[in-house]
Order: C-alpha cells, then structure tokens, then sequence
C-alpha cells in the first residue's frame, strides 16, 4: 500500500531534487488513476537536508472486480473481496510503481542528468511485503545489490497469541544506490517474493524482466545476482517454459553455461508444485520400465492403468507394440486432459493441435462410437467404485496409486479390482517408506507427497499384498524398484499379483 | 396347443392373449387385419409393416422399401416388449422366416408370442384388394399369400407360439372378443402380507415349528399328518421351492404344501430339486443325485394317488411370482430384474438354476454369476437355492435358504415387515458337498479388519459416472432433482479421494440460503426479510436459530460395535464428517476422542434408551472455527488484518505529516482512518471465533437436528423437538453445547420486531447471525410445496469476513444489494430434497448404492458455481 523513499542532500544538491528524478513535485499531492485503485504521490517530508516521498496506493475492490477477465487464479475468485490487496506490497503495487515512476525508473532525468546518474543516499520503505521465504530471503535478495536490510516480519495478529509471525515482511532498505536501479529493484523483487501476480502471466513476462533487470542492453544486475534463477522462476509464476527462455537469455548476456536440465512443461503447467519423489527424475521412469517389463513377462496383450495421472505410463505402454489394449483411467478429470493432450495428435475436427475437452465438455455429445477407438482410450473413473469397464484385460496397473487412498478405503479398492475386474495380472508400486531417510527433509517421517495417506515398510506392504492374494485367489511376488540400499531396499516396492 | 378349430358361430370366439407379450397377426392382403387391430387393441399397440414402409419411403406400397420397414418395424418390436408393452404386429406373416424372426424378438425379451389366424375366402380378399385404388398388385399375389397360409397355419404352435387362434371367415372375424390374460407369474394383485420360506428339503418337522411360530395353526388329516396350515390373520405363505430332497420326510413336507396351496393359505414356486423329481417321474433319464433318491425311496410308501397329486403339484409350479403391486419378487434361485414378470425358457432356467460362470469351485459346485451384487431394481426378491450360515439383505435381495438340511436353520421372512424368524435344524440330516461358507458377505480382507460384502461397493453406473457419463437424475419424494455431467465427475473424484466409507455417509446437509436482502440501510440481511419470506410462502411459525460460527460436522454415533457392524461399518463406533463427506478430523485419535464424548452423551442423556434406537446420526456445529479453518483463518483473514495493520497506520503518520506541510491530504487520510476502524472490527469477528483446542478438549459440538436412529429418520419432527434433544445432550456431556432459539409467528407483526431485537442483540455480542426455520421441521410445506428448510440471516460484522472489512461503505453496500439468490435458493432447495430422500432411503433399510446416490449428487450439485459468500 505505501513506499516511502527517503534521501539526504549530497553535494551540489537538495534533498528535494528527488523531486525532479521522480518527476513529481514535492508540494503537490498527485493522483493517478490506475485499472484497479488510485495511486497517491506525495511528500510527508520536503527540506533542503531531508526530502520523502510517497507512493500510496488506494484499492477499489470493486474497479478489481471489474477488471476481473485478467483475474484466472480461482483462490482470487473466492477472496475476491477479502484479500491482502489494499494493504500489501503485491503485484498491483508493483504495477502501479510502474506505471507511476516509469521515467524514474528507466533512469532518466532532462533536469538533473547527473544526478539520476549518481548513486544516492537511499531509504526505502515497506510495511507489508509479502515474502513466505522470510526475512532471510530478502536479505538473500537485497544485500547483494548493496542494500543494508532490515526485515522484520509483522505478527500475525495480537488478538490471536500462539498464531505466530503472518508472511509479511516489515522492509527497510538503506543504501547508496541508483535511484532507477533502487526502484527496478523493487520492481523486480516484490513480485518475486510474493511468488503471486494478479493477472496473467504470458510470454511479454519475459521482457519485462529482462527489461527490469537491466538485461536488455547487456550487463545488468540481475544477471549478476546469485539468486538470478530463483528471481526469475518466481517472477515468471513458476512458468517452466518461460523460466528457461528468460535464463537462456540472462546467460547469454552474461556468457553463462545453464546447467540445470529441463523439467517437463506439461507436468510444470498441470500442478503448481512437482511432487516431492519426483525429484529424482529416474525414479518415475524406472518405474515405468519396472512396470512394463513385468507386463511384457506376464505377455499381457491388453492393459488398463488405473490412476493413470498425466499419462506418464500410458507413453510408454502405447509405444509399446505388443499391446493391443491400453487404457487408462483416473477420478481427476484435469489429469486425464493432460494425458489426453499428452497422447493425442490433435482431435479437434480439423486438428491443427488442437485438442478438444474430452471430459468436461458436456456440451459436446459422445460420438456414437463410430469414431476409431483412440489409444489409448482414457476414461474417468474410480478405483473405489465397481466398474464394468475395468473387465477384460489381462493386466492392471496400480502405479503409484493405493498410498493416495485413505486406508480405510483401501477395501473398496481391493474388491472392485481384485474381486469385480479380476485381470489375471495386478501390478501395484507404492513407495518404501524406510527409504526416505534417503531423502533430505524426510528422515523425521514425513511423507514424499503432501496427498500421500500412508507409505508402507516392506513388511507392511507385503502383509497387505498377502491377504488380499489369500483373499481373492492371488499369487503375489515382489519385486524392488530403483537403487537398492542393503538396509532400506529400493526406493519403489513392487507386487505382482498373479492368477 | 392350438384351440379347437370349429366353434359354434352363435358363440363368439373368445382369444386369450398375454396381456405382456407378441400378438402376430397373420393373413393375406385383403384380410382385415388392420380393421381387426384397430377394433381390439390400442393405435399405439399396433405396428403395421405398412405403416412402417411408409415411414422410410413416404410410400405405404412401396415394396422395395420393405427391408428398411421390417426393420425398423423390428426395433421398434424390440424396444416395446423390453419395456413390457404388448405389441401386435400387422404384417400378412405368411411366411415361415417372416414370423421366425418376430418371435426371436420375443424370446430375446422373454415374452410369450400369440398368433391370430385371419382366414378369409379368396374372392374376399382379392375383391376387397380391388376396392383400394392404391393396391395395384394383381390377384395372383393373394394367391400365393393364400397358399403360404395354408402350408403355415397347421405347424403354427411349433413355431415357437405359446397361442394360435384361428379365425375362420369374416363373421367369425367380426364376432371375436380379445380377453386379455394376466401372466402365470404377475400376482401383482396379492399384497400379502406374506411370510417367505426358504429351502425346506424335507425337513417337516422343522417347518411344522417354524409355521407354528409365525402364527400358522396347522390342520391335520385322519392319520394325524400334517396337510394344511391357515394363519388366523390371513397371512399367505409363500414356499421358495426345493421342498423336497435330503431331508427325512420329503412326502410329509409336499402334503402339507400342497394343502396349503390348495386351501389358498400358499403359494410357492419351483425349485431345481421339484424340476427334477417331476422329470424323473416322467420317466426322464436322470442322475438320481443329490438326495432324489432319499426322495424317492420315501415316496414308495406313499398311496399311487398320492404320488400322482405330487406329480401333477410339483408339475404346476411356475418359474416366480411378481407380489404386492410389484414390490416382492419371489424365486428359488433369485432372477434378475429384466426377468421379472417374464416367461421364457432361459428365465425359467435362471429362476431355478441360478446363472453361473461356467467355471467350477474346488469342491466341482458351478461359480455362481453375483446377480444379487449387480441388482438395482425395485423389487425386493426372496429367493434360496444356496445355502448360506444367514440370511441378509443384499442389493433389497435375500437368500433364504440357512441350509437346514445341513444341520443349519429354516428361516421365513415376515413380509413387508422384513423380520426374519428362524427354526434351528433338529440335527444335521444330510451331510453338505461343500463345508457352509462361514458368512456370505465375507469376502476381502483388510488391515481394517472391516469386514465387506458384495454389495458394500457401490457402481459407478449409480453415480451417473460411465456408459457416456450420463449425470445423475435422483427421484426424490418431492420430484426428480439432476446434476449433469460434469458436477458428478467433479464429485466423483471428490468422493474418491477424500471422503469417509459411503456406509457412513447417509447425508449431506444441504446448502443454505440468506434471506433476501434487506432494504434496511447499512444492512444486506434483517430477520423481518425472512420472516416476509416464509409468510409469503404460507408458513406461519418458524424458530429462529442462533446460528454458531464453527464448521459443519455431520455425527454417526453407535451405542456398540453391534450396531455399528449391522448399520454402517464393522470395527468402528461412529464417525464424523464434514459438509463434504470428509473426515471431520485429520488425525484419527481426535476423530475417535470425539466420537467416544459424544457417545457418553447420548448415553448420559439417556437417549438410547428414550429413542429405541443402538445408533444415531446428529447435524451440527463444531466450535471453534478455527478448530477446523485454522489455515483458511490463518491466510484468508489474520493475514489481510496483519496487513492492514502493518500498513494503515504507516500510511495515517505519512499523511499526518503530508498534512503538516500544508498538504491537501484530507480525503485520503479520512480513508485511511475508516480502514483502521473497519479492519479493527474485522479482526475481531475471526478472533472471537479461534480458541486453542488440545484434542478433544476446547471443542464444542452444537447439534441443531436429530437426522436418524433406528428405524426411523426425523425430518418430520419439529424443531422445538429437536432443540430439546439438543439440550438433554448439552445437560449430559459438557463437549455439547446447546442452542438458542425463539419460536415467531411471522404473522404477527410484534412478534417479528421483537425477533428482530433479539436477532440484533445476537449478533452485537458478537453472533454469526441466526437461522429461521419453519417450526414444523425439514419437511415443512408451504403453499408451492416444500418449504426452504432455513434462511440464513447474518450479522452485518459478521458480514466483514465474508464481503470484506470496508463492505458498510455506502457505495460498496449498494453494489452488493444486488446480489442475486435465485440461483442459491434453487440450489438449496434441491439439495434439501435430495438430503430428505437420502434419510428416507436410509431408513428404509434401502440397499448402499441407494442412499448413495441422493448424497453423491447432493456433492455434485455442490460443485455448480454458485458465489460462494451467499
């Protein structure tokens, strides 16, 4: 809501000349109407020694509303009219700073050429700075750009004791720097640290950054800054695609190899936050291999991958020639358009790469089956739920699957695969939970995804694949998957159940 | 079985036909066929392959449109015996292949085909033809029909007709009556009340016991042997066949039988065993297996006439019956809904054999296909055949048969009370192939240690989900309610990965409505807006509910594993659950400390006891909020108060000193100022509703309505009832907190402003708001029907939270005035009949997949886009 910006007199120099950099006189009060709010610039402080101005930004939560088609994130739908907006340092703040100071912030001064062009005494201040990161990261951020920081996080609320410190962050910056450099600093940053934008972020993303960071012209301090690629995919909303192409270019500018290999876009667009064991991007296509090997050793012709996901398996089982039948089903409809879109070549009448909504589009009626049956054929269902559709294959996958099952559902699942679907081959991987002490941050027991219910011990897997064998008329071999360590066992445990 | 050709024509000729069936018409062009249908059946029952012709060619004579007409005239066959419409089809069906082909339609749908002869002189038929400018076929056409006729009609009845009716000439043909004729199986008529018996396979004196405790009293003939049973209150008994066979008195069993059945006081239907004992004495050649012989060494005793009655009783026993309007199915090895009411071969084989996968088990007995899992139909079928340690409802089917033979029981069930009374087998009287399974719901084993059955798993197809993802269409007590596609896809993948067992989940409470808005200024939401609202709905009382600031909780509570085995799932003692289905708790030892308090409660409170009841299910409130929302608190509301209160007043002192300088900042520092207030007083509404709780302990459940105990639901109970039981819980058990209510009579005007007042005093101490429901309970009427079941009226602080700290700015309250509730009272009100049918289903005992189906779309109706601050 408010940034203050404070400077001393330098020589040759009143403290009001901040004045002529910002292009806005100190004794007037100056409003500037933006898309969601107004923007307030004025000055509580204006001597020769000493001169302050302010930037408040004013929110109207209704212009916000109107202006909703650039608003797509759903917790924005919800929090349309409570939120953090008026009061916090967000992403309509940074906006409106660079709508407002836009000449200051490109550095240019007709008036006081020099001076735009001197370091100066700065001050700035912010009183409500989202940062989840914390204080530390925004010592992280700003002292290397030759700020003394000062970052005490704003508690929660008095009335509520125990609740702890709230997100924001108290921000003092004090430093001798480029006024132009100061404000792209923040104009860069703040967006960063929130790690939330209020519209939508597209590829001109790009070039205001690189713009912002003083990269368009060659050297500029963002391609210097060690956080460089922690910036950037923050500012870029996590944006895999966007991120590589914005670093691509920070380090041609800087001449810097980029090490890090690519993560899948698909999988970076489809959830926010990659799940924790696939840090180790192996693991999931050993899996995958595990799995397929099996299949190929039972000569399955005909396979359904229940909780399919994105459809990671299903590529490669469709590659897979000796497959006649493959399947895969998930409850989450989102998924399956992921997979969907991961294995078709384009559906849409016409193609073109488009691809139309195959699970939500109610509007749309079925083809009355005359279509070729696409391969692999995708269906929304539940493990939980009896289902025809699950009859007549030779093999079921259960990949990765039953530990996102509450336990005490976990009957259900048995009696509609293992008792109703009955495919002569069950294949179920599920995580060893004695390897996680393998895995940074889970020694203390926590678990490798946030939507896992439970991960099994060897032992405690093997119990539950033998009753459920011994139930409804299974064999059940195990076998590990991944790296084996002599105590833990493999990181992925593996059942075969066979009949 | 063709009738006796020559009738005297004074007399008209009287033509059975099954009223659910085939009726094929067969004669030349010209023989008034279609004058004969038009006379005796309905213009919808008749499909004339003129008709049809004309259909796909625009042209009734066009002959080379016929393979088109035939078939569509055959789908449009198929498709009306499926739905069990009798259908004639008017087509000359002279020919052989002609007719073989309709009468496969038939037995594909398990009907019965009747043929009606139309035999008309020649020179009629070509004269007639000659009358009808658009029939331009020469004479020799009919000619040749004629000859086909001929060859056909001696052969008729092996063609696959159950009836052929031969009429002879045009008086004859004008004379004739149709008498539509009931099918062997529907007795429809028969509404009991019955009571069912299972398998008894000679086990006379253990039916002797069980007839006289259900109340028969058993008449005897000059030897003292039992030959009749008559129930003082005109109870029929209805056998499920398989009397005879293995046990000790096979013939003493038929007598008294076949008394009954005579005498009215029975009815039963054949089981496998008199299928092969009536073969066997027809001189088939057979096994004499499986305890015939027993059977047949018992009959050498018997008198020659006695053995022919029990040939000729267990020839005459059909395949089921259809009772009680069609509500009770009775069978030997249970049938499948398609099969109810029909007659063919293959139902006949299922009603007496079963179906089976063609594979064996290791003691060499036939797999049996699960048809009871996959039953959805509405009548209850009773049935036996396989033995089974107890008898229980499955999918609204039961298997009778206890193996008494087997030293098991004999069980009856009291029909449409639904008891069963069992008899224990005096001694095991014929040793079994196959060891008695011990439960027939075992199945599945789990580190739960819960137990499942076939039908504890619900279909996808009941929810709307597979088979083209069709949505779901609900009928409930007060109309069809549906959600479409999409809303049970998403809930589907809600009910999957988040909720608790669906045997617990009997409802979910429904949505809530805000009053409409009120003109009050500075206010959205009065009480007088409600109480205008249900006055104009005919709704005189109502009781206005404070209404608590928590989370929703949904409470299961058993009084023991007992009933929670019998009633929901095996191994636990309750459960509660969110608005969602979710568990209320995340951590399983809280779940388990707060389902024990509450069941002390009911206890303390004497309720079990008071309700008659092992089990109940409360709605209600869990207090605190942020016992539930701590995060949702935590990033939706502290952190925007921590904000502002970062920020607001920074700003105020930037301004303050601006002014100083002379500046002209006064608007703005005014704003500023109002903010601090405001976010002030939003603060304290999420504060006052955060309290520090350990476990159970700082946890306060307010219950508002008692859903269901056994037996019965109580959403025809009023809300005074409600509240009193309520408050015998709150007495009892500290954890239940009560409520407060007042009882107003919209209509008078004093009592609505002193309501008002007390609304007003409520919510200045720092209420939520209140609830105003009509007083009679959730099934309350009012002039259109159904009433809302509540209104909500929230106070205007509360209000901070939910449209934000500054909402009571004037230009701000004018926008949200006109906030629209169509949508969300429709949404509620559909909820709530679903939410009604879901407790009515329940309590009527109605299979799992059942009550499901109203709560699974009562989720799915959750996900439509509605603004989520009404």
């Amino acid at each position: 809501m408010l940034l203050t910006i404070t400077t001393d007199a330098t020589t040759g120099h009143p403290a009001t000349d901040l004045g002529f950099l910002l292009h806005k006189h100190p004794d007037r009060v100056l409003r500037f109407e933006q898309s969601f709010g107004t923007a307030h610039v004025f000055y509580p402080e204006a001597t020769e020694e000493r001169c302050t101005a302010a930037l408040l930004l004013e929110v109207d939560p209704q212009a916000l509303l109107r202006s909703r088609s650039s608003v797509s994130t759903p917790d924005f739908a919800l929090a349309q009219y409570v939120n953090d907006r008026p009061y916090a340092t967000s992403s309509l703040f940074t906006v409106a700073l660079g709508k407002v100071l836009r000449t200051a912030l490109r550095g240019r001064c007709d008036l006081r050429p020099d001076l735009a062009a001197t370091p100066l005494p700065l001050v700035l201040r912010l009183q409500a700075v989202p940062c989840r990161a914390g204080a530390e990261r925004a010592r992280a951020l700003f002292e290397p750009l030759g700020w003394a920081v000062d970052a005490e996080p704003v508690p929660l609320d008095p009335g509520l004791p125990g609740w702890g410190d709230s997100h924001y962050l108290s921000l003092t910056l004090t430093g001798t720097v480029l006024l132009s450099e100061a404000l792209s600093h923040l104009y860069v940053l703040l967006p960063a640290m929130d790690g939330h934008k209020h519209y939508w972020v597209d590829e001109t993303e790009i070039d205001k950054l690189l713009r912002a960071g003083g990269s368009e012209e060659g050297q500029g301090w963002l391609s210097g800054h060690p956080e460089r690629e922690w910036i950037t995919r923050r500012y870029l909303g996590r944006r895999e695609r966007y991120v590589r192409t914005a670093l691509d270019r920070l380090a041609e500018a800087d001449d810097l190899v980029d090490s890090e290999g690519p993560d899948d876009p698909q999988v970076e667009e489809a959830a926010a936050v990659p799940p924790l064991d696939e840090r180790e991007p192996s693991l999931a296509d050993q899996r995958a291999g595990a799995v397929l090997s099996v299949l190929r050793a039972e000569e399955a012709r005909s396979v359904i991958d229940l909780g399919c996901g994105p459809g990671r398996l299903l590529e490669r089982l469709v590659a897979d020639h000796t497959l006649e039948r493959i399947t895969g089903v998930d409850v989450s409809t989102v998924c399956l358009e992921h997979a969907h879109r991961r294995l078709c070549e384009g559906c849409d009448p016409g193609g073109r790469g488009r691809h139309r909504n195959v699970f939500t589009d109610t509007a749309q009626p079925r083809d009355g089956g005359r279509a070729p049956r696409p391969r692999p054929e995708l269906l929304v269902g539940s493990v939980v739920y009896r289902d025809r559709r699950f009859e007549g294959y030779d093999a079921a996958v259960l990949m990765e699957v039953v530990e996102h099952l509450d336990p005490s559902r976990l009957p259900a699942m048995e009696e509609v695969v293992f008792g109703a679907a009955r495919p002569r081959v069950v294949v179920v991987t599920t995580p060893n939970a004695e390897y996680n002490t393998h895995y940074e941050g889970l020694a203390d027991g926590s678990l490798r995804h946030s939507d896992h219910r439970f991960e099994w011990t060897r032992a405690e897997f093997t119990a539950w694949t033998a009753s459920v064998a011994e139930a409804h008329g299974y064999r059940v071999r195990h076998l590990p998957v991944g790296p084996e360590h002599p105590e833990t066992g493999a990181p992925t445990q593996m059942g075969v159940f066979t009949r | 079985m063709s009738d006796a050709e020559k009738t005297p024509a004074a007399e008209p000729r009287v033509l059975g036909v099954p009223e659910m069936g085939l009726v094929v018409l067969v004669g030349v062009s010209g023989s008034g066929k279609s004058t004969f249908a038009a006379r005796h059946f309905r213009p919808t029952q008749v499909i004339s392959s003129d008709y049809c012709r004309g259909l796909v060619s625009d042209d009734e004579n066009d002959q080379s449109a016929s393979a088109d007409a035939f078939a569509l005239l055959h789908t449009i066959l198929d498709i009306r015996l499926r739905r069990g419409l009798l259908t004639v089809v008017d087509a000359t069906n002279v020919q052989k292949h002609v007719r073989e082909q309709l009468v496969r339609v038939a037995k594909d749908n398990d009907v019965l085909c009747t043929a009606i002869v139309l035999d008309v002189p020649e020179a009629l038929a070509v004269e007639r033809n000659r009358e009808r400018p658009d029939r331009d076929f020469g004479d020799h056409v009919i000619r040749r029909q004629r000859r086909d006729l001929r060859q056909s009609v001696k052969r008729l009845d092996r063609e696959g007709f159950r009836r052929v009716h031969v009429l002879r000439g045009p008086e004859e043909i004008d004379a004739a009556v149709i008498e539509l004729e009931k099918g062997w199986t529907d007795r429809r008529e028969l509404t009991g009340p019955f009571d069912v018996v299972g398998d008894v396979h000679g086990c006379r004196e253990e039916l002797e016991e069980l007839l006289t405790g259900l109340g028969y009293e058993i008449s005897r003939d000059e030897h003292g042997r039992a030959a009749g049973a008559r129930h003082p209150e005109g109870r029929t008994a209805v056998f499920v066949g398989d009397l005879v066979d293995r046990g000790p008195d096979s013939p003493g069993v038929l007598r008294l039988v076949m008394g009954m059945v005579g005498d009215g006081d029975a009815l039963c239907v054949s089981g496998n065993h008199e299928n092969k004992f009536v073969r066997v004495l027809k001189g088939a050649k057979a096994r004499v297996t499986h305890g015939l012989e027993v059977t047949l060494a018992q009959m050498e005793a018997e008198s020659d006439e006695f053995r022919r009655e029990t040939l000729a009783f267990c020839d005459s026993l059909i395949s089921h019956y259809v009772l009680d309007e069609g509500r009770l199915v009775v069978a030997h090895a249970g049938l499948k809904e398609e099969y109810h009411g029909r007659a063919s071969g293959r139902v006949r084989a299922f009603a007496l054999y079963g179906e089976t996968t063609g594979e064996s088990d290791e003691y060499g007995l036939p797999v049996r296909l699960p048809w009871a899992r996959d039953y959805r139909g509405r009548a209850a079928v009773v049935y036996g055949h396989v033995p089974t340690v107890k008898a229980e409802w499955l999918n609204n089917t039961i298997c009778l048969d206890t193996g008494c033979v087997f030293g098991g029981k004999l069980t009856a069930l009291r029909y449409p009370e639904r008891e069963l009374v069992e008899v224990a087998a005096h001694k095991v009287w014929y040793e079994p192939t196959r060891p008695l399974p011990e439960d027939v719901r075992s199945g599945g084993g789990s580190d739960s240690g819960a137990e499942r059955g076939p039908g504890d798993t619900v279909d996808i197809t009941d929810v709307g989900v597979g088979d083209g993802d069709p949505g779901l269409s609900v009928a409930t007590g007060h109309g069809t309610v549906r959600a479409d596609s999409g809303s049970t896809l998403t809930a589907l993948e809600v009910m999957s990965r988040f909720a608790v067992d669906p045997r617990w989940l009997l409802y979910l409470p429904p949505t809530m409505a805000p009053a409409p808005t009120s003109a009050e200024p500075g206010l959205l939401e009065h009480p007088r807006e409600a109480f205008a609202s249900f006055r104009g709905s005919g709704v005189g009382q109502v009781v206005c509910q404070e209404k608590h600031m928590g989370s929703r909780a949904v409470a299961v509570l058993c009084k023991d594993g007992a009933a929670a085995a019998r009633r929901f799932v095996p191994g636990e003692l309750g459960t509660l659950y969110t608005r969602t289905g979710r568990p209320f708790f995340t951590d399983p030892d809280v779940q388990a400390e707060v389902v024990d308090r509450l069941r002390r409660a009911v206890t303390d409170a004497g309720l079990w006891e008071k309700l008659g009841t092992d089990w109940i299910a409360l709605d209600g409130e869990m207090l605190p909020w942020s016992a539930k929302a701590r995060s949702l608190i935590r990033e939706q509301y502290a952190s925007v108060g921590a904000a502002a209160r970062a920020a607001l007043p920074a700003a105020a002192e930037a301004l303050a000193r601006a002014a100083e300088r002379g500046l002209d900042v006064g608007g703005l520092a005014d704003t500023v100022a109002r903010r601090e207030e405001q976010m002030e007083e939003f603060s304290r509404v999420y504060r006052r509703y955060s309290w520090d709780t350990d476990g159970a302990s700082g946890l306060q459940y307010a219950p508002f309505m008692l859903l269901a105990a056994e037996g019965r639901e109580y959403t025809d109970a009023d809300h005074l009832w409600h509240m009193a039981v309520a408050e015998q819980l709150a007495e009892a058990n500290g954890l239940v907190r009560s409520t407060r209510y007042l009882v107003v009579d919209t209509t008078d005007p004093a009592a609505c402003d002193a309501a008002a007042g007390w609304w007003r005093d409520l919510v200045s101490a720092g209420g939520e708001g209140i609830v105003v429901k009509p007083v009679l309970g959730a099934r309350a009427t009012g002039r259109k029907g159904l009433a809302q079941p509540g209104l909500k009226v929230r106070g205007p602080e509360y209000l901070r939270i939910i449209y934000g700290a500054d909402y009571t700015d004037p230009d701000r309250l004018a926008v949200l005035r006109d906030r629209g509730l169509g949508r969300k009272s429709g949404l509620a009100m559909r909820e709530h009949k679903l939410g009604l049918e879901a407790l009515a289903r329940h309590a009527r005992r109605e299979p799992l997949w059942r009550v499901h189906e109203p709560v699974f779309a009562v989720l799915a109706l959750e996900s439509e886009p509605v603004d989520p601050r009404l």
